[in-house]
């Protein structure tokens, strides 16, 4: 009779979670990255197009 | 751009919240499968992520509808927000999916009718991204997104249904599936509780990512319109 053992696969799980979370936080990030960085841009052409109809 | 509405502030945190729990149903309460051990366990993330990458797919392709009917940029905005989330969701299937194969078929990846229309799935919404940068004129830009997001919109249920009409290594855990399958398992009733919350904090976590890519989409169409006011 075989007794069978469950194989040790942590390490592929620990793998899958970092990755999951690693990706989910990259997003995250490019998000907030993008809003700030557009947020700028935003606030220099305002002040630009208020100094242009000032002229 | 509005300041951001309190009901997406209590989404993000019900998001992480959610995901919190999700993990620790998956880590934890979820029960040790007996044959494949702990990889088992990225199953609950594989299967979330997957359904909202494809489900995002056909959303997109809805909003690309909606956007030839109306020619109303707000379903552009929608519709790339929804291609964009549900290829980082999909990326992550993959990703997840290829993690699994290694232990249970001893390969991480195989040109396997599923993993391949799964491929090709993923690779025709990053194409997307890049065709359309090359667009400078919004409507067009819009008009070719809605075009192409019901054409690749097909590519969602094929890769879906693909395993149930196919003879394929994929296992299907929900219906009956291929002879050739492999690392197909019977789901305990704490691994529905971890697979079903999965299903759920997913959603949650994919219309909140969906409604900050909407608010960042419209950010940029004021961006672009101030751009084009004082080049005139």
């Amino acid at each position: 009779m075989f007794l069978e053992t469950t194989p040790d696969t942590s390490n592929y799980m620990i793998a899958g979670y970092v990755i999951s979370f690693l990706t989910m936080g990259i997003y995250v990030a490019s998000l907030y990255i993008r809003n700030r960085n557009l947020r700028q841009d935003q606030q220099t052409l305002e002040d630009l197009d208020r100094t242009e109809s000032k002229k | 751009m509005q300041s951001k509405p309190i009901a997406l502030t209590i989404l993000d945190i019900v998001s992480v919240i959610v995901l919190g729990i999700s993990t620790y149903l998956a880590l934890v309460f979820a029960p040790t499968e007996a044959v494949m051990g702990d990889v088992q366990r990225v199953f609950y993330f594989h299967i979330g992520t997957a359904w909202l990458g494809l489900l995002g797919f056909i959303i997109a392709a809805i909003a690309g509808i909606a956007y030839l009917i109306t020619k109303d940029l707000k379903w552009d905005r929608f519709e790339v927000a929804a291609v964009e989330v549900s290829t980082v969701f999909f990326f992550l299937t993959i990703v997840l999916g290829s993690i699994w194969a290694y232990p249970a078929w001893n390969t991480w990846w195989t040109w396997d009718p599923r993993l391949t229309t799964a491929a090709v799935t993923e690779l025709i919404y990053i194409a997307y991204f890049m065709l359309r940068q090359g667009l400078d004129d919004p409507d067009k830009r819009a008009r070719f997104g809605a075009l192409y997001t019901l054409l690749g919109g097909i590519s969602a249920p094929i890769t879906f249904m693909v395993i149930r009409l196919f003879r394929t290594i994929h296992p299907v855990v929900i219906g009956n599936q291929s002879a050739a399958a492999q690392g197909g398992f019977s789901m305990s009733n704490d691994m529905k509780v971890a697979f079903f919350f999965a299903l759920f904090a997913f959603t949650v976590i994919f219309v909140d990512l969906i409604w900050h890519r909407v608010r960042l989409g419209a950010l940029q169409e004021q961006v672009e319109q101030l751009k084009l006011k004082l080049s005139n």
